[in-house]
């Protein structure tokens, strides 16, 4: 699992190259890319969770709060202080990482179940600040007007632009995890989750290493965020609750915890299952998105990303 | 392992062929509501009456020989959900025009998606903004909804207020879009009308319980109270009132509690309470010459024969926003800008929820005559005045 | 209307506080069998609850069954989904990993919570006050006969639970198990109808506790989530796997949503329970009374 294949990421960066014009050839996914957008986005909140999760060990319920973060920053600067969006997503990141910083500080020192709850404790209460404080947020109704983005006077004003947008910064992240897991600092995150008790004795520094992963994640999330809001110019509180937090862990256990392509697996497919596919169920929708994740959970303990792996090492027995 | 693999490649196939389906040559028209999710009690019925709406005028021969193809998604209460139905109705399915969405939040979600793709939208939620540009004063060219705005039912409330010689009162709402949003203008009127606001009282949609905030209330003695909520937490609030014994308080509802459903779930707590109305949840009680009598009795017939369940409301809001969809498809046909135009200059059209009175700068064309003001007697409504 | 004194608005505060805690104990005790033997927090608890209001109403209400007898067979129903959950999503995980698990409830829960809105539909359902609906008035604190009943389970529950776990084999070798699981095995316990007996115990609890909280505040299918949410919290302030533990952090929470909505603000009241749960773990990493050893001691 630690060699990153270079093969599979050729053929993944050709076709998130040609999927628009793929797209357009056939009518009944025409409106694809716009929900790729979707999905690279939640992609990079899970690029920076499964690291948490799947390399270093913590469990994190609360990471809408991050993704809320970016969203709310960007929103709040570029509708009521006419800040440049692209300072405002820098802004966005800092402030969530300095909030991942204080939370994870002590967070980080607490245990499974705790941790969970904790997190989720977390997630909670930034979501009803993101309610309450109706002066600044716009309240439960959401906030409305937020502008787009433009990269160098070019409008990202369509689907197509922005899935570039999105799916550049998504490629940028997933090479520069794919280097940090290869490096020393990756090697003693798994360390940890091996052992936390061995990874100390070989003089590894446990607890600045768990929050510095926590705040990698939290900017990751921050910056979804932030794209997030440029592209529905309009955000909520609901969308930031703690049912999305539980929906990216779900993102990286159906995708496979302990690999990166899990985590781009899973966000992917999470997000046409629930934002398409699954409407084709109507009332039984819900029992079926069940019913899948129980199936994966079952039969493909590794995730979806590990079963092929699986197959081909029976296959050649 | 071969076989699971041909399994989940069959899947895959059947879910692209079922998406595949041909395309007809109507009026097509969209519409989202939140038929599942927190808001169903919305969406559910709206939908239902749509269809039942679309149905009668199809059975009729359709509009100007054709029909009406009514493509209804289901947006689960999710503001990313429903912006991405949105667009796909308009780009996919190509609508000439949209209603829906159900709630206050989402209609605001998709207002940047129709004014960019320059399609009419009649929304179905109540808030002010949805047709309220903050920045132009103006509505948003392309935005309609047909139900009372908040501030409408808040009017409403307080002229009653008056009349009963009311001044001090506290406020409770649930901590969503819809009692936000009624709050926000609870807040802003009570000056002109000369109301002390004592308390400014909130609870979660899902909370079990609104003793403390009720007992709270309870302690500066108001003269009355008014909730503003939807869903099972108004029935609850209501029978807490009644439990603490604060019948002296004057309880009245947002036009939220517009169901007869809501009554019977508060097991007799509601009896006394106060509530706006729109004309077709009290049909039968308007008098015969009143303008909505025949289309209010109409519709109540038609929904509870269909269905075999209690009219609520909001079904109303989604009556009017198909039939004046349709009325516009009738007079200009097809076409995305004739029907804003139309849309925007129509007068007159008696529909569920009042005579609507559509101008350049009113897109919700109602006034607060719009509501009638009911109170809960024995276990039904009954005018007030 | 004459004004209500600071002293009895404070004790009103204190019964609809203990009243709500009550619920949010029971589901943490829910949550602490199954975690006892297993190791598992499982987020389906919440949809038992759910299910017990849902499901009484059904037997009750629309079948007519007379309250005791319908009390049992609702319990006994909700027991059998238990089982259920923890023969079709729990037993055939092969290669269980705690996070598995949890997957395996939260898949289960959103079964759970889709099948009942194709039964029940997506309004919410009353059921009548067990013993009327006149509330009993104490010097100014009005108290709802349907609150002390919410009590009175509670109590019952856990004088239950005392009896099982230390005067029944069954319950020893429960608790056997929560210790040790290796070591149970051993001395030949049948560690699955262990866990099976966990399972179908927390379903009874927590259809007890929905049957209860019915009257007070209507059931509809969407309402399980948040109350595991609720009682996952309690759980962890008291301690996971003390039930004690968990009646006080019900209780505790429950106390701090009332007066915090009563005297702070109604809109904040959640964030300020949180907020102090936070506090309690940054201090005490493992709630009020659970044991530090016992949580490093379990793998995670």
């Amino acid at each position: 699992m630690l060699r990153i294949h270079k093969a599979p990421m050729l053929a993944g960066a050709l076709l998130i190259l040609f999927f628009p014009w793929i797209a357009r050839q056939l009518p009944t996914i025409s409106h694809y890319p716009d929900l790729m957008v979707f999905a690279g986005i939640y992609t990079l909140i899970t690029l920076g969770l499964s690291l948490l999760m799947g390399y270093a060990g913590q469990i994190s319920l609360g990471h809408a709060a991050f993704f809320g973060i970016g969203a709310y920053v960007s929103g709040v600067l570029s509708t009521q202080f006419d800040c440049n969006p692209w300072l405002g997503m820098l802004l966005g990141a800092a402030v969530a990482a300095m909030v991942a910083v204080i939370v994870g500080a002590p967070s980080l020192k607490l245990r499974g179940h705790y941790l969970a709850m904790a997190t989720l404790a977390f997630g909670i209460i930034v979501n009803i600040v993101f309610r309450e404080e109706a002066r600044w947020t716009g309240g439960p109704d959401g906030m409305i007007g937020i502008p787009g983005l433009s990269l160098f006077g070019l409008a990202l004003d369509s689907a197509e632009k922005y899935y570039y947008l999105v799916w550049g910064i998504v490629a940028a992240v997933f090479l520069f995890s794919v280097n940090l897991i290869q490096s020393p600092a990756g090697r003693a995150l798994r360390a940890i989750h091996a052992s936390e008790a061995a990874a100390a004795a070989m003089g590894i520094p446990i607890a600045r290493y768990k929050v510095i992963v926590f705040a990698y994640s939290a900017v990751l999330g921050s910056l979804a965020g932030s794209l997030y809001a440029h592209y529905m110019n309009f955000i909520n509180p609901a969308t930031f609750d703690l049912f999305f937090s539980i929906k990216l862990v779900i993102m990286i256990a159906l995708g496979g915890m302990h690999s990166i392509w899990g985590a781009l697996v899973g966000a992917i497919i999470v997000a046409f299952l629930s934002l398409e596919w699954l409407h084709y169920f109507e009332e039984f929708e819900v029992v079926v998105y069940g019913a899948i994740l129980l199936l994966v959970t079952i039969f493909m303990p590794e995730g979806l990303v590990g079963a092929p792996a699986k197959l081909m090492a029976r296959m050649r027995r | 392992m071969v076989k699971r693999v041909a399994i989940v490649f069959l899947a895959c196939v059947a879910i692209c062929g079922w998406a595949i389906r041909p395309a007809l040559a109507e009026y097509k028209v969209g519409a989202i509501f939140s038929v599942t999710g927190g808001a169903s009690f919305l969406g559910d019925p709206e939908k239902k009456t749509a269809e039942m709406v679309v149905e009668k005028i199809n059975q009729a021969g359709g509009i100007n020989g054709q029909k009406i193809n009514l493509i209804v998604y289901d947006d689960e209460s999710d503001a990313t959900k429903c912006n991405l139905l949105a667009k796909k109705l308009i780009t996919q399915d190509k609508v000439v025009a949209v209603i829906g969405p159900s709630v206050s939040g989402l209609s605001l979600a998709v207002v940047p998606v129709f004014e960019k793709e320059r399609t009419p939208l009649i929304s179905c939620a109540a808030s002010f903004k949805i047709v309220h540009n903050d920045k132009t004063g103006k509505p948003y060219p392309w935005i309609f909804k047909t139900p009372q705005s908040d501030s409408l039912a808040v009017e409403a409330i307080y002229t009653q207020m008056q009349k009963m010689g009311i001044r001090k009162i506290a406020i409770m709402s649930v901590t969503e879009a819809f009692g936000a949003s009624g709050r926000e203008e609870l807040l802003r009127l009570a000056p002109a009308y000369k109301i002390d606001i004592v308390a400014d009282e909130k609870y979660g949609p899902k909370d079990t319980d609104m003793m403390a905030q009720l007992t709270k209330i309870k302690g500066l003695a108001p003269q009355a109270i008014i909730n503003w909520s939807v869903g099972p937490s108004q029935v609850t609030v209501v029978r807490n009132w009644r439990d603490l014994g604060m019948e002296k308080i004057t309880f009245f509802q947002s036009h939220g509690f517009g169901s007869r459903k809501n009554i019977e779930l508060a097991a007799g707590a509601a009896e006394g309470v106060f509530c706006p109305l729109g004309a077709c949840n009290i049909a039968e009680l308007l008098p015969a010459d009143h303008p909505q009598k025949q289309v209010t009795m109409t519709y109540m017939n038609d929904y509870m024969a269909k269905y075999n369940e209690p009219l609520s409301s909001f079904g109303g809001h989604a009556w009017d926003a198909i039939s004046l969809l349709a009325d516009a498809l009738k007079a200009v046909g097809p076409d995305k800008a004739k029907i804003r135009e139309y849309l925007e200059t129509k007068k007159n059209f008696v529909g569920q929820h009042g005579v609507f009175n559509f101008s350049a700068d009113d897109h919700n064309g109602l006034t607060k005559e719009a509501f009638q003001m009911v109170v809960v007697k024995g276990k039904d409504w009954a005018l007030a005045n | 209307m004459e004004s209500l004194p600071f002293f009895n608005q404070l004790l009103q505060f204190i019964v609809t506080g203990l009243t709500i805690g009550a619920i949010y104990a029971m589901v943490a005790i829910g949550f602490n069998i199954i975690y006892n033997v297993t190791e598992i927090i499982n987020l389906a608890q919440g949809e038992f609850v759910m299910l017990g209001g849902l499901v009484m109403v059904t037997v009750h209400v629309m079948w007519g069954v007379p309250l005791p007898l319908a009390f049992g067979l609702t319990v006994l129903g909700v027991t059998l989904v238990g089982v259920l959950l923890d023969r079709l999503a729990i037993r055939p995980i092969r290669k269980p990993s705690v996070m598995t698990l949890i997957i395996a409830t939260v898949a289960a829960s959103i079964i759970i919570k889709g099948v009942a809105m194709l039964i029940w539909g997506k309004s919410p359902y009353d059921l009548p006050a067990f013993s009327g609906r006149t509330p009993i008035d104490l010097g100014g604190v009005i108290i709802q006969p349907q609150y002390l009943w919410v009590v009175g389970f509670l109590v019952v529950v856990a004088i239950g639970l005392t009896w099982f776990f230390n005067r029944t084999i069954y319950g020893k070798a429960m608790s056997a198990c929560a210790d040790n699981p290796d070591a149970a095995r051993l001395v030949g316990i049948n560690v699955r109808h262990m866990v099976l007996l966990s399972f179908a115990l927390s379903a009874a609890i927590g259809a007890v506790a929905g049957l209860t909280l019915t009257p007070i505040a209507l059931m509809d299918y969407d309402r399980g989530a948040m109350l595991a949410i609720k009682g996952f919290g309690a759980a962890i302030l008291g301690g996971l796997g003390s039930f004690p533990g968990a009646i006080l952090g019900g209780l505790v929470l429950g106390l701090i949503e009332a007066l915090s909505a009563g005297l702070l603000s109604s809109g904040y009241k959640d964030a300020y329970a949180l907020i102090i749960l936070l506090a309690v773990l940054f201090i005490r990493p493992s709630g009020i009374l659970g044991n530090l050893e016992v949580t490093r001691f379990k793998r995670f």
